[in-house]
């Protein structure tokens, strides 16, 4: 059970801090000092998320962890996050239609957690719904109006989201783990987010003009410790410095 | 033209009385251009100044310091943007503003065209740099044009803030391991001097500032702000057990402040020529993001601009 909790905070603190840190990548390169500030705000969110989730994975794991020996003194097969957040960030349309797929499903995901067993996890998610249901409401936002913009901007946005479909479908995936604390009362019920999920993101893609791509083949494993190549690359960058100084206060 | 003159009497005893000038209130050209120039520099010197900390947002060493290095950063563009609203309520159009900036016509402060190697760089901008800002904009919050004014007083309190968050990580690094505290003294050693610079030449090279203290646009000279800022800051490089790359630094006892020694002026004036290390990967940078931005804002016009005949199809 401890084993399994452990898994499944990282499995949410991963996909905080992955994400976190891909959005930081945009912090001074976006199209327009407003939207800058709007994404930069969100990465700092995902973040204090991260941090969060981090602290408690660190006392559950115990042997004198804490959240930065967490981010950064773990190795790719030991981090949790789905494989769409370690994406690189592509051009603005792919980062936001990334945000759109990723924040739609951590809406319901967290919406179900307010009620979770687990008192952190709880609490983890009082706090952050209302960060992530603004999140939510703005890169679906932003997904309308790139696909309802210009003729470039529709086609860049389609190909975003033609590209990105293939990562979708792990976000739902119930495994060992998940199951495990769905029947504690701790997890979510990931059938349930994956049926408001695609209600939504239809709704959305309608009113955006986008066509919502057909369910094919999915990628996975990221929950598991699987991952793509590039997540080796974002440790690296991450974690040097610590590394190359480690037991040192910073 | 006995009319501008006494208009000019008017305004000039207005701006002694310290009254704040209203975008408007009728101003000398001049003071209107004198503005426009400096506050739209400042502008493009927050958003330029984001590029050499956001270098270090991915690779911050522990979560607490990425998330409030980004959150600086941040606060930077928000800065950018006060600015350029302020700029614009003296006439200016921000998109000919940010043009002037990416063409290479308007200036930045030259500052951000040194590079951030280390993380210890990090520290060094935030203590140093912002200190050097600070002392700038704690004077600009009685400067005489209401917005600027306004937008400094904003600004100065998260400057602050941030100075000491930079002091904060330089402290930790000089009481650190050795090479945290090489790290250290080696990004003192390199902002020290580029710091002073920010102030800008010597009062006696420095030919518009009568006119701006006249009108109280500026309330100090640069000579008078960089040695209050010497003042302030070697005595905390001494608690951070840190040298000051000065070997003519001494106290003078008669004065009550530190002298110190000649500024590289060449040096000054060639980066802003262009010369600096980092010159033309800032210019190239602030581009390729407007650039690549440029479908983005299209699409957001273009939507806009459905929506409103959307609205006016609904309403007829």
């Amino acid at each position: 059970m401890q084993k399994e909790l452990l898994e499944y905070t990282l499995r949410l603190g991963d996909n905080a801090l992955i994400l976190g840190q891909r959005l930081g990548e945009w912090c001074g390169y976006g199209p327009i000092l407003e939207q800058d500030i709007a994404l930069s705000n969100i990465a700092l969110d995902q973040l204090g998320q991260a941090r969060m989730l981090l602290q408690y994975a660190a006392k559950l794991k115990g042997e004198g962890f804490t959240e930065d020996k967490m981010a950064f003194f773990r190795d790719v097969y030991d981090y949790h996050n789905l494989l769409m957040v370690e994406l690189p960030n592509g051009h603005w349309g792919n980062t936001l239609v990334r945000q759109f797929l990723f924040d739609t499903f951590n809406y319901f995901l967290y919406t179900q957690l307010l009620e979770s067993k687990d008192d952190h996890i709880r609490s983890v998610a009082q706090k952050a719904i209302k960060e992530i249901t603004y999140h939510a409401q703005w890169s679906a936002e932003w997904v309308i109006r790139l696909g309802d913009g210009t003729e470039e901007s529709h086609q860049k946005v389609q190909d975003a989201l033609d590209d990105l479909w293939q990562w979708t479908g792990e976000m739902f995936t119930m495994d060992e783990v998940e199951t495990a604390m769905l029947e504690k009362g701790i997890g979510a019920d990931l059938n349930l987010v994956k049926d408001q999920w695609h209600q939504k993101v239809a709704e959305i893609l309608e009113v955006a003009t986008l066509k919502k791509p057909d369910d094919e083949w999915m990628q996975e494993g990221g929950k598991q410790g699987e991952h793509t190549e590039y997540l080796g690359y974002v440790l690296a960058e991450m974690q040097h410095l610590p590394r190359m100084h480690p037991d040192v206060q910073w | 033209m006995t009319t501008e003159m006494n208009l000019e009497q008017k305004f000039q005893d207005y701006v002694d009385a310290e009254n704040k000038v209203e975008p408007k209130d009728w101003m000398p050209e001049k003071y209107r251009q004198t503005l426009i120039r400096q506050v739209s520099q400042h502008a493009h010197s927050e958003v330029v100044g984001m590029l050499p900390e956001a270098n270090w947002i991915t690779r911050a060493p522990s979560l607490r310091r990425k998330v409030a290095l980004l959150a600086k950063v941040q606060d930077e563009a928000g800065h950018g943007l006060y600015l350029y609203s302020a700029a614009e309520t003296l006439g200016a159009d921000r998109m000919d503003m940010v043009e002037d900036l990416l063409s290479g016509k308007a200036k930045y402060s030259s500052i951000f065209n040194y590079p951030t190697p280390t993380w210890a760089d990090i520290g060094a901008i935030g203590w140093l740099v912002d200190g050097a800002a600070i002392a700038n904009q704690v004077m600009l919050c009685r400067t005489s044009y209401g917005p600027y004014s306004r937008a400094m007083v904003r600004i100065c309190k998260e400057e602050s803030f941030h100075q000491r968050q930079g002091y904060e990580i330089m402290m930790t690094l000089a009481q650190g391991s050795a090479e945290q505290k090489e790290m250290a003294q080696a990004a003192l050693n390199r902002w020290w001097w580029p710091s002073l610079m920010m102030f800008g030449p010597t009062d006696d090279d420095s030919p518009n500032s009568a006119q701006s203290m006249k009108w109280k646009i500026k309330r100090k000279s640069n000579d008078q702000l960089r040695q209050e800022f010497i003042d302030k800051t070697v005595p905390q490089a001494e608690f951070l057990g840190l040298t000051v790359p000065d070997p003519d630094l001494k106290w003078n006892e008669e004065h009550s402040h530190y002298d110190f020694g000649e500024i590289n002026w060449e040096e000054f004036y060639s980066v802003i020529k262009g010369n600096g290390k980092c010159n033309k990967q800032r210019m190239d940078a602030r581009n390729k993001a407007h650039d690549e931005g440029q479908w983005i804002r299209e699409a957001a016009n273009a939507y806009a601009k459905k929506q409103e005949e959307r609205k006016k199809q609904a309403a007829a």
